[in-house]
């Protein structure tokens, strides 16, 4: 059909690309996304956006605005719920996202700004995509339904890869591409790092001034919220009296709980945006329990459009090095012992 | 037991006689001052809002008063303050106090939650449910009247003749308020309070301009957090009125009352989506304030507050539709009095000369 469907790379990509790519190409369209986050991308979203948002929603629109002239349709879904828990809704600003950058930017095409709540209902997903591929021109619900099932299939190869600790770029790549995955080298690290926060801050190695190609220099293993086993991340919401509001936040709080529980990291690195809301809570309580159990070391390592590479580097090797000798302190008083 | 609860404007009048005659010792804690800012921004977290600082040092100075239960309010989100209660817990245990937060969610969306915390407040006072709706029918009667003083005060303010003057026997009314235990008594003190600030001498020829304020809920009601917002409006000549009282949202909550439903519709051009707190209520009633000829609208919010932070983008578009003037005020500890004051005055000043310059068009 030749239409272009625009598709920012940054906040939901980093998780649900996959399965949009898939979906939108099984139905011809061409899928056209900005190009990874870079210094254009934040100075458009700076210029764009309220000054009052955080980075995350600042890139968002930057992306949008690298994008709107070169697309027939933008893909800007508003981000409700995935999933029926409680109250647990995307944050606010995702709530608001397509109003927000529809007063913020203008000379905008054409927008798909439908409701993704999947809190109710039967198939919701699918609904959903059918109502796109309708809004859309498409006609044919049998060949959405293939497009649909590709998607699914698309989206839960790319989930397992992560949970796996295939690096995300990779394994975007493979996802997209459909290719195998082609594991980089990295030396083999000596301490266990659990590196939490929201994918598009997690993920996007220029937010976060390439922290994890830094952690694999120091010989560090890093392990994310997308490695917990899904299972196990859900067992851990019992830990809490009232499930957090936030999808990302729960995920990131029962990560910490999942990580914590099982001894498996020598110290927690939180990722977040200056000023990020929901993050007021999640950076407390992952703060209060890492010292509650067991005494964890915990760094957060808070980011906006000024943070510069050294910072963040020193920060990071100041605690790496603070575990190390942690260790060794550790481990001479073991040997006096016996 | 001894029960505290947080300060939210004037409401804590009434609900010291509500812990009282169900029970309870009610520890009201100071009004909130630069004490209560410097403990709550101490040990909450740095990106939490004001509100949740200013609550964090009230329940310290509650505690440091003796107090072993804090009753507050939650909410079902996605605004943080649902979720606050739980971690003013978790600090207050870290501190070693062992003080409980008991957190009222709303009644309609966690009925039997909300009734099993009731009873227990009301089982450990050793008050009947009979009992209760007496004492709940005093009490509310007292905060509607604490309301319609507040309301009638913001009225007046702009006329007095005196500056500060209004204030003074507000204040004076408050501790009227306070004496008044029974319904008849409640009753005949809000008339006797009414007479009191109808009695002060106003110069009822100005035209003052009117400002409509919007925002988040807390930050419009307690005076502490705002700076005194409406009454320094006030004392400059401006009437005031906010989108919020304890009393109407009280009677929303409860669904008494609709009047949020049409800012709800009003909003729906431009943001077709509750999006937690009062972000779409801010988008909303600057509209009506817009079609009801107001001069122009501040939207008050926390620092960080996310909800309004999407309803400012969206209001510089509809202040340009609308041809409505719209400060957004963001309040966080850092915030002062005076440069405060100077934003307040250039927004009056700009206010002011756009009347005229109409006023002058419609003549000509």
């Amino acid at each position: 059909m030749g239409v272009k469907i625009g598709f920012p790379r940054t906040l939901f990509y980093f998780i649900y690309f996959p399965f949009w790519h898939a979906f939108f190409s099984g139905l011809g369209f061409e899928v056209v996304t900005s190009r990874p986050t870079n210094k254009l991308s934040l100075d458009l979203g700076v210029q764009e956006a309220v000054n009052d948002a955080c980075l995350p929603i600042k890139l968002y629109h930057g992306h949008v605005a690298e994008l709107k002239d070169k697309v027939d349709v933008l893909f800007l879904p508003r981000m409700v719920s995935v999933r029926k828990l409680d109250a647990e809704t995307f944050c606010p600003k995702f709530l608001g996202l397509p109003d927000m950058i529809r007063n913020s930017i203008a000379g905008l095409p054409e927008i798909i700004d439908e409701k993704v709540d999947l809190a109710r209902g039967f198939f919701p997903l699918w609904k959903l995509g059918l109502k796109i591929a309708r809004r859309l021109g498409y006609k044919k619900d049998w060949h959405t339904w293939r497009a649909f099932v590709k998607a699914k299939a698309a989206q839960d190869k790319y989930i397992r890869n992560l949970a796996a600790g295939v690096p995300p770029q990779v394994a975007m790549e493979t996802a997209v591409t459909g290719e195998p995955v082609r594991l980089p080298d990295v030396p083999v690290p000596d301490l266990n790092l659990a590196i939490l926060g929201y994918p598009y801050l997690i993920y996007d190695s220029f937010v976060n001034i390439g922290l994890f190609e830094k952690l694999a220099q120091m010989g560090v293993r890093a392990w994310t919220v997308e490695m917990v086993p899904p299972h196990r991340l859900e067992v851990q919401g019992k830990n809490l009296s009232k499930h957090l509001f936030w999808h990302f936040s729960n995920r990131a709080v029962r990560a910490a709980f999942y990580y914590l529980n099982e001894k498996r990291v020598d110290g927690i690195i939180h990722v977040t945006a200056f000023g990020c809301g929901p993050d007021a809570m999640v950076d407390k309580l992952m703060e209060l329990e890492a010292k509650n159990r067991g005494n964890v070391p915990y760094l957060t390592l808070s980011l906006d459009e000024h943070t510069g590479e050294a910072g963040v580097l020193t920060r990071v090797e100041a605690f790496t090095d603070m575990l190390r000798i942690r260790r060794r302190e550790h481990e001479s008083v073991v040997s006096h012992h016996g | 037991m001894k029960v505290s609860f947080p300060i939210m404007g004037n409401s804590y009048v009434a609900f010291k006689q509500l812990v009282e005659q169900i029970g309870h010792e009610p520890v009201v804690p100071p009004l909130p001052s630069s004490r209560t800012m410097t403990l709550g921004t101490t040990y909450s977290p740095e990106f939490a809002c004001i509100p949740f600082k200013i609550l964090m040092g009230t329940y310290l100075e509650a505690i440091e008063k003796g107090a072993e239960l804090i009753i507050s309010s939650g909410g079902h989100g996605p605004c943080r303050a649902g979720y606050y209660g739980e971690v003013h817990q978790r600090i207050i245990n870290e501190l070693g106090y062992k003080t409980k937060v008991i957190i009222f969610d709303s009644v309609n969306m966690a009925f039997k939650d909300f009734f099993k915390k009731l009873h227990y407040i009301l089982r450990t006072g050793k008050t009947s449910w009979w009992q209760f709706i007496k004492v709940y029918r005093t009490v509310w009667d007292k905060l509607l009247a604490l309301d319609e003083i507040e309301l009638l005060a913001h009225q007046v303010r702009p006329y007095e003749v005196e500056k500060g003057k209004t204030s003074e026997v507000y204040r004076r009314c408050l501790a009227i308020m306070d004496q008044a235990r029974t319904r008849t008594q409640i009753k005949e003190a809000k008339e006797a309070c009414f007479r009191l600030l109808q009695n002060i001498s106003q110069d009822k020829s100005r035209k003052p301009l009117k400002i409509g304020i919007v925002g988040e809920i807390y930050v419009q009601i307690e005076p502490f957090a705002n700076l005194d917002i409406q009454a320094t409006l006030g004392e400059m000549g401006v009437f005031t009125k906010r989108g919020i009282h304890l009393s109407e949202w009280w009677m929303e909550t409860t669904h008494q009352s609709h009047n949020e439903e049409k800012a709800v519709a009003a909003a729906r051009p431009y943001l077709n989506q509750m999006i937690g707190g009062h972000g779409i209520l801010s988008v909303g009633e600057t509209i009506l304030y817009a079609r009801r000829g107001f001069d122009g609208v501040i939207q008050l919010a926390p620092f960080s507050c996310i909800p309004e932070i999407v309803a400012k983008s969206i209001l510089t578009q509809v202040s340009r539709d609308y041809g409505i003037p719209v400060l957004t005020i963001f309040l966080d500890e850092q915030t002062g009095r005076e440069g405060l004051r100077t934003r307040l005055e250039a927004f009056v000043d700009l206010l002011q000369q756009r009347r005229q310059k109409r006023l002058g068009g419609a003549v000509s």
